[in-house]
């Protein structure tokens, strides 16, 4: 009995002993002590807490590696579709932006009826310069209508069948256009030649003529209609010796890079060959 | 009944001459494939039609082309007739012999249609159209040529069922 009193007695001593000096510690009389042991503390557990995640690290390195070059492979798969889907879609973005161009043309001159197509082929031949276009006969198309892009006159149609026509591009070294010219409003020949370049011939000498003069077709002669846009003028060369004046002209359409075009469906040629006089014997 | 093939291997020629080399110049001359195309076949010895491949070929170039319809068919004749004087007679090494032949077919082919373009009214210059077209076509034609004569030795191999020596 006098010993269980006893230790009772201890264990009160030693819990007020505790409360004690918890409450000298709260009370601050120990903050010296308290903060010497509390950055012990917390350096310890800093250097215990980095030497454990370097050890983690090293034995997860080679999971995080393998997840992460499957991540990446899955990444680079994703960006080559992307990259695909791009491409296709500037492909789309540039056919639609050739498209809205000829429609743009088209509404400038609603007065004409117009039939899209696209160039399919290049005659075989190098001596000539022809293109081959995806519609023909069954879609209404006609020997000697002519073909424009939204950037100018490019040709006409010179042989049709069911599905296709071919159409002779004013550059070929046989293709004479009647054209005049804007500001000096007069009448010339544009003629095609081996290397694609085209050439004024005809220009009366008394006229004036500019280098940058707009070049149209005239609709002399019933092939063309008139005031299709051909070119500008330059290289102007007048000789005093000669009957006419000759000059270049820059065409506004890239022949090289023709890819849609677009035909002129209710213009009808006019066949003057009878108008022509006979040549007497 | 394995020579049928000429049908669509020359037309599938055409359509690669129109659609592709046609659009792939040098200066302003490109590639003949047909004229390539029929000088490897009638270099192949065991080869027979040779003839018919030259007139196939060359109808469906004159059909496509705005050139006159005979130009290419004489022009292909002639150069198979060269070939198969040259494979019975004269070489025997099939490189350089494929070289000569798509050399003298294509200045064969250009002269003619020089000729004929001239002779309907075209203003066509022969020392520019010798210089712009002729000369790069002729470098086309020959790169072309090297790879044509092995593949068209395949093709004859297949067809005629000939041990293939080379």
């Amino acid at each position: 009995m006098k010993t269980t009193f006893s230790r009772s007695l201890q264990t009160t001593i030693i819990f007020l002993m505790v409360a004690g000096v918890l409450a000298l510690a709260l009370g601050g009389y120990f903050s010296s002590t308290s903060d010497f042991f509390g950055s012990s503390f917390i350096s310890a557990q800093t250097w215990v807490s980095t030497r454990y995640l370097t050890v983690r690290d090293f034995f997860n390195a080679p999971n995080d590696i393998v997840s992460l070059q499957q991540r990446n492979a899955q990444l680079e798969a994703e960006i080559s579709g992307l990259q695909t889907q791009v491409i296709q879609l500037q492909q789309q973005l540039t056919d639609t932006q050739v498209l809205a161009a000829l429609v743009d043309f088209s509404q400038t001159s609603p007065e004409s009826v117009y039939k899209a197509a696209s160039v399919i082929g290049r005659d075989p031949s190098p001596f000539l310069h022809y293109i081959i276009i995806n519609s023909g006969s069954s879609e209404g198309l006609r020997r000697g209508m002519p073909v424009v892009t939204n950037q100018g006159l490019i040709g006409r149609i010179d042989a049709v069948i069911a599905n296709a026509a071919r159409v002779q591009l004013i550059t070929d070294p046989v293709s004479a256009v009647n054209i005049r010219l804007q500001n000096a409003d007069t009448d010339a020949v544009l003629i095609g030649s081996l290397t694609g370049d085209l050439a004024l011939e005809m220009i009366s000498q008394d006229i004036e003529v500019q280098e940058g003069d707009v070049v149209l077709t005239s609709g002399l002669g019933g092939n063309y209609p008139p005031d299709l846009l051909i070119g500008q003028l330059f290289n102007l060369r007048t000789r005093d010796y000669e009957l006419f004046q000759q000059a270049s002209v820059q065409s506004t359409v890239d022949f090289s890079r023709l890819e849609i075009v677009l035909v002129i469906m209710n213009f009808k040629p006019i066949d003057v060959t009878p108008l022509n006089p006979e040549e007497t014997p | 009944m394995k020579e049928l093939i000429a049908l669509p291997l020359l037309s599938l020629v055409l359509v690669f001459q129109t659609a592709i080399f046609s659009r792939i110049s040098l200066l302003s001359g490109y590639a003949d494939l047909m004229l390539v195309a029929l000088a490897a076949w009638a270099l192949q010895e065991d080869v027979e039609t040779s003839w018919h491949w030259a007139i196939l070929g060359g109808a469906l170039i004159g059909w496509t082309s705005s050139l006159p319809w005979f130009i290419p068919i004489i022009g292909y004749i002639l150069m198979v007739a060269l070939a198969r004087l040259m494979v019975r007679r004269i070489w025997q090494a099939p490189i350089l012999a494929i070289f000569v032949i798509v050399f003298l077919g294509t200045l064969i082919m250009h002269f003619l249609s020089i000729l004929v373009l001239r002779l309907m009214g075209s203003p066509l210059n022969i020392a520019d159209a010798l210089s712009i077209i002729t000369l790069p076509s002729l470098f086309l034609n020959l790169f072309l040529a090297l790879p044509a004569y092995p593949i068209f030795r395949d093709l004859a191999v297949w067809i005629y069922d000939i041990e293939d020596v080379q």
